[in-house]
């Protein structure tokens, strides 16, 4: 059964056709790419996907739910996540804060019990500090968790926003550009996180990225986008093997 | 001996400025906005309080409660009706609604209580201490009791909450709260209820010291405290208790010590001196924007 379906999807600004007609549909557990050259809209297809930009046209549907409308908090509830391609950690808070407050709506307590710091508040925050801590486990972060966000080394900050958009306990994970700036070791330690986190919390990621190793090397199917339109669609080696995507990556 | 006095005058007025310089400085962090109608919430609370306990002759207790209920309420209504529909529009015209807003409260208060200044005497009766030479009055010792609480309780909230930290995340980026499922509109409302409810808790300690209404009374103290939320850094609530006691402190010296006609203009000078050295205020960051 299809997790995430697109159809007809399109968003203009003004005269721009940023994104035009795109389909595709993600299966529950897939790991799905999206890649295209600069400026194809990629990133604007994950805003489209998680509310931040209305569509102009076309719907998106999660397990059959319209997401089309919703504001980016209800679809964070409804089952999508995502990280960004320039990190936007909260950088004052500490590493375990950030992840924690991606817990909220999931961990209820009253205002009541928080005043007046009674038991069920302390056994609430200890079972969040513990959900926490597990999450930043899987990224070997737990070792810093009270160091400050901003003061983490840049792969970790990498690897710490992925660890918040999962404590949000998505059925969708958005990774924008995840290996950014990361060396070719840092890259192949990411993959393998990214395969693991996919196992262990059964979830689907729909991944950009532009290193096409990691593409090729761990998702199951791809998604080419050019001038904000479908240019390709298929398994790693029936896209690269596309004439059209070589064109468009390589020119004439 | 005096000095002694001068000083613990200044703690009191300041730490009163301190309570609305923080509801100043908690709706800049998380709206980007400064709410000027801030002060004229403290002209409410005192009338309400008024109203309550000379008009209606409830208890002392249920008053302050009812009061304070009042103002929190009046603060998420003008936020919902005054500031919501412009979360979009350019910050000027948020600034001009706001100004808006704070003089049809203040025309409100005249239209209903007329000009004339209402005398109101304290309901806080606590007797004065005597520490060797220096007497502290009683309102000085209730004052400083309340905003120590009402400081330490604000501070634990916000770094101890579900909705502190929510509120700590949206003031550092607002897209990036929303997309991690955290209700924005919930907490900028939340915001500007915890601002008013302690413009209302000033608000009582202010009419308790300076036992007279005006429709204006809430202006010049506003005026004050949003300097005092600059001095200390604007979005940083140790900045905004800092910079409250500070511009007491000065303020009451100055009036002992130099001039009571120069004091404001000594407060404010001292306000363009410290901008000028360090524009971000005294706790606030520097930022360096990367290019």
């Amino acid at each position: 059964m299809a997790l995430l379906e697109v159809k007809n999807l399109g968003i203009s600004f003004g005269g721009l056709r940023a994104v035009d007609q795109v389909n595709f549909s993600i299966k529950e557990g897939q790991l799905y790419g999206l890649i295209g050259p600069n400026g194809a809209g990629k990133t604007t297809l994950f805003n489209l996907l998680t509310g931040v930009y209305q569509p102009t046209d076309g719907s998106i549907m999660l397990q059959d739910k319209l997401l089309n409308g919703k504001k980016p908090a209800q679809i964070n509830r409804a089952g999508i996540a995502r990280t960004f391609q320039n990190i936007r950690l909260f950088k004052k808070m500490t590493v375990l804060d950030n992840v924690k407050v991606a817990l909220h709506n999931q961990v209820h307590y009253s205002l009541f019990a928080t005043l007046f710091k009674l038991p069920s508040y302390w056994k609430k925050e200890k079972e969040m500090d513990k959900m926490a801590l597990d999450i930043l486990k899987v990224f070997d972060l737990e070792g810093q968790a009270s160091v400050l966000a901003a003061n983490l080394p840049y792969g970790k900050q990498r690897k710490l926003e992925i660890a918040r958009a999962l404590a949000t306990n998505p059925k969708l994970l958005l990774l924008d550009e995840p290996a950014a700036g990361m060396n070719p070791n840092e890259t192949e330690e990411l993959m393998q996180t990214i395969r693991l986190v996919r196992d262990r919390y059964k979830i689907t990621i729909l991944l950009i990225e532009h290193d096409m190793k990691l593409v090729t090397g761990i998702c199951e199917e791809i998604l080419v986008l050019n001038f904000g339109m479908e240019l390709a669609k298929g398994t790693p080696s029936e896209v690269l093997n596309n004439p059209e995507v070589i064109t468009a990556y390589l020119g004439e | 001996m005096e000095f002694i006095e001068q000083l613990i005058n200044g703690l009191r007025s300041g730490s009163i400025f301190a309570l609305i310089a923080i509801g100043y400085t908690m709706v800049y962090g998380i709206a980007k906005m400064i709410n000027f109608a801030h002060g004229d919430i403290i002209m409410v609370g005192a009338y309400s309080l008024y109203i309550f306990i000379a008009k209606v002759n409830l208890p002392p207790v249920v008053a302050v409660i009812l009061t304070m209920l009042v103002c929190t309420i009046l603060g998420i209504t003008i936020e919902k009706v005054a500031y919501k529909p412009l979360r979009k529009a350019p910050s000027l015209a948020v600034l001009i609604t706001a100004i808006g807003v704070s003089y049809l409260l203040q025309s409100l208060a005249l239209l209903i209580f007329k000009a004339t200044p209402i005398p109101f005497s304290s309901f806080i009766e606590v007797p004065a201490l005597q520490i060797g030479k220096i007497t502290i009055s009683g309102i000085t010792i209730v004052t400083f009791l309340v905003t120590t609480v009402c400081m330490i309780l604000l501070t634990l909230f916000i770094n101890r909450t579900k909705i502190g930290s929510a509120m700590r995340a949206v003031s550092e980026d607002k897209q990036a709260a929303q997309l991690m499922g955290i209700n924005v509109n919930r907490t900028i409302s939340i915001t500007f209820a915890i601002g008013s409810m302690l413009a209302a808790i000033a608000g009582i300690l202010f009419i308790s010291q300076y036992t007279s209404l005006r429709p204006t009374l809430g202006t010049l103290p506003g005026i004050k405290a949003f300097v005092a939320a600059v001095f200390g850094g604007i979005g940083s609530i140790p900045g905004a208790m800092l910079g409250g006691l500070l511009l007491g402190v000065i303020e009451s010296l100055s009036k002992a010590y130099i001039s009571t006609e120069l004091a404001d203009a000594i407060v404010f000078g001292i306000l363009v001196l410290v901008l000028l050295v360090k524009p971000s205020g005294l706790l606030g960051k520097n930022r360096i924007e990367k290019v």
